[in-house]
C-alpha cells in the first residue's frame, strides 16, 4: 500500500514539474543570453490557449503543437525586437506580455466560444496517450519495489520523457557547443563576444527563439497533458514558479530541474496534506507548502544559503561601441 | 542598433507618451474589431459609463482612488532607481493591516480613533512588505524584482490561510473575516456628502479619494521639494554619482521601498475599510499592476500619475458599464488594453523616438533651417 502510495507521488510529482522545468528551461537560455524573461508566464498562457483552440477547430495534435510553438516564437520575437533590437526595459517587457496575455486569451476565448473565456475540451485525438506502458507492465512484476516503480516512471505522457531529454539536450547545447559557449559569453561579457567577432544581438535572438519553442511546448503542455480545456488565468503563477526554480537552480538547466522537481513534489503533497496530520509538525497549512518555494527563492538570492549568482550582464541591453 | 534619439523636451514629454498611448488604443481597437464590435460605438459607451452619470463618475473615481495609490508606489521606488513589481502583495498586507486592528479594536474604539488606526496599521503592513525585499537588495544583494514577485505570492499564501482558519467568519461558508464594527468603516463619499447637505448615490466611493489626492500632493512635496527626496531621485538617477556626494545607498534603498510600499498599502484602506467593511480574498484584483501602467503612462510624476489613474478608473468603470450592456464584452478587455500600454508605452517606449525624430525634423528643418 505503502509502495503504491510512493509511486503515485512520484508520478504525480513528474507531472506537475514538467511545465515548470520547460518553462525553466526556456528561461535559462534566454537569461544566460543576457536577457531577462518575466514574461514565461504570458508566454504559456498564450501558447496554451492557442493549443486549445487550434486543438479544438483542427482536431489534429501537429496542428496544435505547431501553432503553440509559432505563437511561443513570435512572442520571443517581440520580446527581442522591444528588448534587444530597442534597448527597452525588459522587466517591463516581460510585465506586457503577462498583462495581455491575462486580457487577450479571455476575450478572443468568449468571442471565439462563447463559454466565458473557457475553450471546449480538446478532442481525445489531439491528447497523446502515455507512453512505456507495455516495460511498465513488465517492470509491475518485479518483486516487492515492482507496482510503485512502475507505477512511477512508466506510463507518462511523452511530454514528461521530452522535458527530461530536453534538460539535457539544453545542458548539452550551452556547455557542450560553441554555440553555448557564445551563447552564455553574450550575457556575462557582451563586448568580448562582439569584438571576437560574434553578433550579440543575433545570439539572443537565437536564445529567444529557443525559449520561445520551449514556452510554448509548455503552454501546450498544460492542455494536451493535464486539463482538456483553456480556462482563463490556468498557468495560476506557475510561470513565476518557473523563474523562482531558474534561479534556485542558479541559471543551470540541471540545477533547474532538481529545483522544478523539489517545487513540484511540494505541489504534489500539498494537495495531499490538505487536513492531514503529520508526526512532527501537526497540521501542515497548504498554504505554507505552497509558498515554500517562493520563500526559498528569497532566502536563496538573499545569499542565506548558498548563492545564486546571475549572468553579469542581465538586463542590460547592449548598445555597440561606435 | 538604436542610438537614444534627441527630441525636444516637450515632444518628450507630452508626443511621445501620446504617440505610444494612440499604438496601444489602436491595437485595442484593432481587436474589438477582430471578435466583432464596433470600435466607434463601443468607446463611446465606454465614456458614456464612466462619466454620464454621477454613479458612473463616482464609479471611476473609485478605480482612479486606487490606481493613485498603486500607480504613486511604483512612482517613488522608480525614482529611487528600483522596479517595485510588488503592489500587489503589498496592496494584500496593507488590507490585512486595517483588517486586523479593526477586527482586534473595532468594537471598542470610536471612528476618530479607528480610522487613523487602520490608516497607519494599512500603511505600515504595507511598508514591511516592501521594505523587507528592499533590504535584502540593500545588503544581501539579492534583486528586488525577484524579491518583490516572491513576495506577492507569500503574501495571497498568508492572507489565504488566515481567511481560511484563524479570521474566518464561522458559519460562513466563504473565506472570509466577521464584519467590522460601525466605527471601523470609512464613511463612503455619498455619506460625507449628505452632512453637507448634498443628495449623492450610493456607491463604492468614500473617503480614501482624499487620502489619494493628499498622498499625490505628499508625493511632489517629498520628491521635488525637500532635501531627502532630492537625495532619492539623484541616487535614482545616478547612483555612482550619489553615493560620490556622500549619500548612502542603503537607506536610500530602504527608504524608497519603504515609502512604496506604505502607499500600496493605502489600496487597503479604498477596498476594505472603505469598501467592504470586512476581510476577503482578492480584494486587490490586479491592482499593484495596474500600478505600473499608471506609473508609465504617468511618466512617474504625482500630477500625470492622477491623469493616467483617471484614465484607468474610467477605463475600468466604462468596461464594466459595457460589460453589462454588450454581451458578450468583458472586462477583460481592459486587462489587455492594460497590457498593451504597458508594452507600448513601457517597453516599446523608444521604438517610436526615431520616426518621431526624423517627422520632427521634416517639420522644423525647412523653416529653422540646420541649427547646430
Amino acid at each position: 500500500m505503502d509502495e503504491v502510495l510512493v509511486g503515485t507521488i512520484v508520478a504525480s510529482t513528474l507531472r506537475v514539474s514538467v511545465p515548470l522545468i520547460l518553462c525553466a528551461l526556456a528561461g535559462v537560455l534566454c537569461e544566460r543570453s543576457g536577457v531577462i524573461d518575466l514574461g514565461l508566464e504570458g508566454k504559456m498562457l498564450f501558447t496554451a490557449f492557442t493549443t486549445a483552440a487550434i486543438g479544438v477547430a483542427s482536431g489534429s495534435l501537429l496542428l496544435a503543437l505547431a501553432a503553440a510553438l509559432t505563437v511561443g516564437v513570435l512572442l520571443s520575437m517581440l520580446h527581442g525586437y522591444a528588448c534587444v533590437s530597442h534597448g527597452g526595459d525588459q522587466v517591463v517587457l516581460g510585465m506586457a506580455i503577462t498583462m495581455t496575455a491575462a486580457g487577450l486569451t479571455v476575450v478572443l476565448g468568449i468571442a471565439w466560444f462563447a463559454e466565458g473565456g473557457q475553450t471546449p475540451p480538446v478532442p481525445d485525438s489531439v491528447r497523446p496517450g502515455g507512453w512505456f506502458g507495455g516495460i511498465g507492465a513488465r517492470a509491475a512484476q518485479l518483486p516487492v519495489v515492482g507496482p510503485a516503480f512502475a507505477l512511477a516512471f512508466f506510463g507518462h505522457n511523452p511530454f514528461v520523457y521530452l522535458a527530461l531529454v530536453l534538460v539535457a539536450g539544453v545542458w548539452w547545447l550551452l556547455y557542450r557547443t560553441r554555440f553555448g559557449l557564445r551563447l552564455r559569453a553574450a550575457g556575462e561579457n557582451p563586448a568580448m563576444v562582439d569584438a571576437a567577432g560574434v553578433s550579440v544581438l543575433r545570439l539572443r535572438y537565437q536564445a529567444l527563439a529557443l525559449n520561445g519553442l520551449l514556452s510554448g511546448l509548455a503552454g501546450a503542455y498544460l492542455v494536451l497533458a493535464q486539463n482538456p480545456s483553456f480556462i482563463p488565468h490556468m498557468t495560476a503563477g506557475r510561470g513565476y514558479m518557473a523563474l523562482a526554480a531558474m534561479i534556485f537552480g542558479k541559471w543551470h538547466p540541471v540545477g533547474a530541474l532538481w529545483a522544478c522537481l523539489l517545487f513540484g513534489f511540494l505541489d504534489a503533497v500539498s494537495i495531499r496534506l490538505q487536513g492531514a496530520e503529520t508526526p512532527l509538525l501537526g497540521a501542515v497549512p497548504v498554504q505554507a507548502i505552497q509558498a515554500l518555494p517562493y520563500l526559498m527563492t528569497v532566502v536563496l538570492l538573499a545569499g542565506f544559503i548558498g548563492r545564486a549568482v546571475a549572468p553579469k550582464a542581465l538586463g542590460r541591453p547592449y548598445v555597440k561601441e561606435s | 542598433m538604436s542610438q537614444p534619439v534627441e527630441l525636444p523636451r516637450w515632444m518628450d514629454v507630452a508626443v511621445l507618451p501620446a504617440v505610444n498611448l494612440a499604438f496601444a488604443l489602436l491595437m485595442a481597437g484593432a481587436v474589438v474589431a477582430l471578435v466583432g464590435f464596433e470600435p466607434g460605438q463601443v468607446l463611446g459607451l465606454l465614456v458614456k459609463g464612466a462619466f454620464g452619470s454621477k454613479a458612473g463618475i463616482s464609479y471611476t473615481l473609485y478605480y482612479a482612488t486606487t490606481f493613485v495609490f498603486t500607480g504613486l508606489a511604483v512612482a517613488v521606488a522608480f525614482h529611487g532607481g528600483l522596479f517595485n513589481i510588488g503592489g500587489e502583495g503589498q496592496a494584500i498586507m496593507g488590507g490585512l493591516g486595517a483588517g486586523l486592528v479593526a477586527l482586534a479594536f473595532g468594537a471598542h474604539l470610536p471612528a476618530w480613533a479607528m480610522l487613523p488606526l487602520m490608516v497607519l496599521a494599512a500603511g505600515l503592513f504595507g511598508m514591511t512588505w516592501a521594505a523587507v525585499p528592499g533590504a535584502l537588495q540593500a545588503w544581501r544583494g539579492s534583486h528586488i524584482v525577484i524579491a518583490t514577485i516572491m513576495f506577492n505570492f507569500i503574501a495571497a499564501a498568508l492572507l489565504s490561510y488566515l481567511l481560511g482558519h484563524a479570521l474566518k467568519e464561522p458559519g460562513n461558508m466563504s473565506p472570509e473575516s466577521r464584519a467590522f464594527a460601525a466605527s471601523a468603516r470609512l464613511p463612503g463619499m455619498h455619506e460625507a456628502l449628505a452632512w453637507l447637505g448634498i443628495a449623492w448615490p450610493r456607491t463604492p466611493l468614500n473617503l480614501s479619494l482624499l487620502l489619494a489626492v493628499a498622498a499625490a500632493a505628499g508625493v511632489y512635496l517629498a520628491l521635488w521639494k525637500s532635501a531627502p527626496g532630492y537625495a532619492l531621485r539623484a541616487f535614482g538617477f545616478a547612483p555612482d554619482a550619489a553615493r560620490y556626494a556622500g549619500m548612502r545607498p542603503r537607506r536610500v534603498i530602504l527608504a524608497s521601498m519603504a515609502a512604496s510600499g506604505a502607499l500600496a498599502g493605502m489600496v487597503g484602506v479604498n477596498e476594505i475599510a472603505g469598501v467592504h467593511g470586512r476581510l476577503l480574498p482578492d480584494f486587490v484584483a490586479g491592482a499593484g499592476f495596474a500600478g505600473i501602467a499608471v506609473g508609465l503612462i504617468g511618466r512617474n510624476h504625482p500630477a500625470g500619475i492622477v491623469l493616467a489613474a483617471l484614465l484607468f478608473g474610467a477605463l475600468h468603470q466604462g468596461g464594466s458599464e459595457l460589460a453589462f450592456e454588450i454581451s458578450g464584452f468583458s472586462r477583460d478587455m481592459v486587462f489587455m488594453l492594460q497590457g498593451l500600454i504597458v508594452l507600448f508605452a513601457g517597453a516599446m517606449a523608444q521604438v517610436a523616438a526615431p520616426g518621431l525624430a526624423r517627422a520632427w525634423r521634416l517639420v522644423s528643418l525647412p523653416r529653422g533651417g540646420r541649427h547646430g
